[in-house]
């Protein structure tokens, strides 16, 4: 695996099976799809905003579809994927309870990685500064943030159990190293679910 | 660059067998002028057909013979360019119903005159077939890609969707997979301004014919092509060679003698009845309707990988319908991708200089 890879990604990529069909969804510059398709055999499908971004997929050979999580999913059959990818995305989405209903029906099982907005810094944040956080992984002010729901695990997790969905797998990222659930409310900084319906 | 280093050639194929068409009828003695570069390798797998627009022709690159410019991709057809003939063998075909060597409504007919209105109406389709003929005359069974523009487009789809083992891929750039209610009336307008030239006369005009009809259809349909953003820019309400309005109806204005001038020159090269009948193919093209009215049918099971391409200031062709091609693909589970460039030239975008749809053509072909 690419060591260059985001520490999220790479846990995604690792823990998709060979060869399966993967639909991944706001796939950025295809750095994910890329991967996977040539080491892991995928045929590998994605959809992206911006058109930079897009064009740029397209260059590397990947099939990729401008278009936009809350409103293009619609456009894809039920269960056409083996799995859905949405990385660093949901908290961009209007409607992330919808877009995970979207996840599960078009993909059999659904990767998700957020950053978590109650990791520690970003609590201290709050509390000592009384200022929404800039991190490094929420490196944008809080008026030009494309993030407009930021999400926590615990919310998350509330929110996966409400929809009745089942957390096949997860992981808890604190940058590159993978820490235990025990602690990941506080102390990660990403969350990867593997969800199925 | 030289004609050798291309390795261009020019040349007329005439179908052995009548061609069938959609309207019912058989066409005889076909004939398919096309060019191509670039070096057929061993195993024939290195073809790339591309398939013109409206009122171009099979002269992609080198010099053009009736205009002198260069052809009309010479930008991106050539040694090391985005269309790279050191690699690929570039074919283009003039349309069947075109004026630059296939058969048209210029054509002799069996009975020695020229068809004029006596052509049958051809479809989209019936052009693709033509080509598909003259893939076969080469010994071709699998091009690398098919790539077309606006009407070279729905070229590109028709091949894909009605012949999909004749292709690994289909670039389809500024187009649609039908003709809309307002693309269907501004060729009316250009063909009423045809058939209202006394010099017309129901077709039958022998040589030059309603050169005025002719102008003014080109001067509504090069209207369509560009963007008001880009007209504004370019004219404005700029005067031409003189400082003050004449109160009168010269060309006062840029825009108006630009238009006079492309109206004119189009009919140096452009036969009135092949532009009545090209307009209508692309008129009676709906590629959903030829496939049961759904258009994800047209493309089911296929293997085909597409890329579609719109640009933001394209009002002809604009994104929603490539965005709909792109859906329909997914649907019937296709590899599709699908990108809209930011260009301010409108519909002739595709054919000038944006940097963004080199890399994705290049991309694409791999």
């Amino acid at each position: 695996m690419s060591a260059a890879l985001r520490p999220d990604l790479a846990t995604i990529a690792a823990n998709v099976a060979p060869g399966a069909r993967v639909l991944d969804v706001g796939c950025g510059d295809g750095t994910l799809m890329t991967v996977l398709r040539d080491s892991r055999q995928v045929d590998a499908r994605g959809l992206e905003l911006d058109q930079h971004n897009v064009a740029e997929c397209v260059a590397r050979g990947l099939s990729v579809i401008q278009g936009d999580a809350d409103s293009d999913l619609a456009y894809y059959t039920d269960g056409g994927f083996d799995y859905a990818i949405l990385s660093q995305t949901l908290q961009t989405t209007k409607r992330p309870d919808l877009v995970l209903d979207e996840l599960l029906r078009v993909g059999l099982k659904a990767f998700v990685s957020f950053p978590n907005f109650a990791h520690w810094k970003v609590r201290a944040n709050l509390l000592w500064n009384g200022r929404m956080p800039v991190t490094r992984l929420l490196p944008i002010a809080w008026y030009e943030t494309p993030n407009i729901h930021h999400v926590t695990v615990r919310d998350f997790r509330e929110l996966v159990a409400e929809k009745g969905y089942r957390v096949e797998s997860e992981w808890f990222l604190s940058g590159d190293r993978q820490i235990s659930p025990a602690a990941a409310a506080w102390r990660a900084e990403h969350a990867v679910f593997l969800l199925s319906r | 660059m030289s004609g050798a280093d291309l390795n261009i050639v020019n040349d007329t194929l005439v179908l052995p067998v009548p061609l069938p068409l959609d309207g019912g009828q058989a066409l005889a003695g076909v004939e398919v002028a096309y060019q191509t570069c670039g070096t057929l390798n061993a195993d024939k797998s290195n073809a790339v057909l591309l398939f013109h627009a409206l009122t171009m022709d099979q002269h992609v690159v080198g010099t053009h013979p009736k205009t002198g410019k260069p052809g009309w991709w010479a930008k991106s057809v050539g040694p090391g360019k985005v269309i790279d003939t050191g690699r690929y063998f570039v074919i283009c075909a003039n349309v069947l119903g075109g004026c630059m060597g296939s058969t048209g409504p210029a054509s002799l007919a069996p009975d020695g005159r020229p068809y004029a209105m006596r052509f049958p109406v051809i479809t989209i389709r019936d052009m693709v077939r033509a080509q598909v003929a003259l893939l076969d005359a080469l010994g071709i069974g699998r091009v690398h890609a098919v790539i077309g523009g606006s009407m070279g487009g729905m070229q590109a789809l028709s091949f894909a969707a009605n012949w999909p083992e004749r292709t690994r891929a289909a670039l389809v750039i500024a187009s649609t997979a039908r003709h809309s209610a307002q693309n269907i009336a501004f060729h009316e307008v250009g063909r009423q301004a045809i058939m209202a030239d006394p010099k017309w006369k129901g077709g039958d005009y022998g040589g030059k014919g309603p050169e005025n009809g002719l102008a003014v259809a080109r001067m509504a349909a090069h209207i369509t092509y560009l963007s008001e953003e880009g007209m504004h820019e370019k004219f404005g309400r700029k005067l031409q060679d003189r400082s003050e309005k004449t109160f009168g109806f010269d060309a006062d204005f840029q825009v108006e003698s630009y238009l006079r001038h492309q109206g004119l020159s189009f009919t140096d090269r452009f036969d009135a009845n092949s532009y009545l009948y090209i307009t209508r193919a692309m008129d009676y093209f709906d590629l959903a309707e030829e496939h049961g009215g759904r258009l994800a049918d047209a493309f089911a099971g296929t293997s085909v990988r597409y890329c579609l391409v719109s640009f933001d200031t394209d009002w002809l062709y604009p994104t929603s319908e490539s965005r709909g091609i792109a859906h329909a693909l997914n649907a019937a589970g296709a590899a599709v991708s699908f990108v809209e460039l930011s260009a301010p030239f409108g519909h002739d975008s595709f054919l000038l200089d944006v940097p963004a749809q080199d890399r994705v053509i290049a991309g694409f072909l791999g």
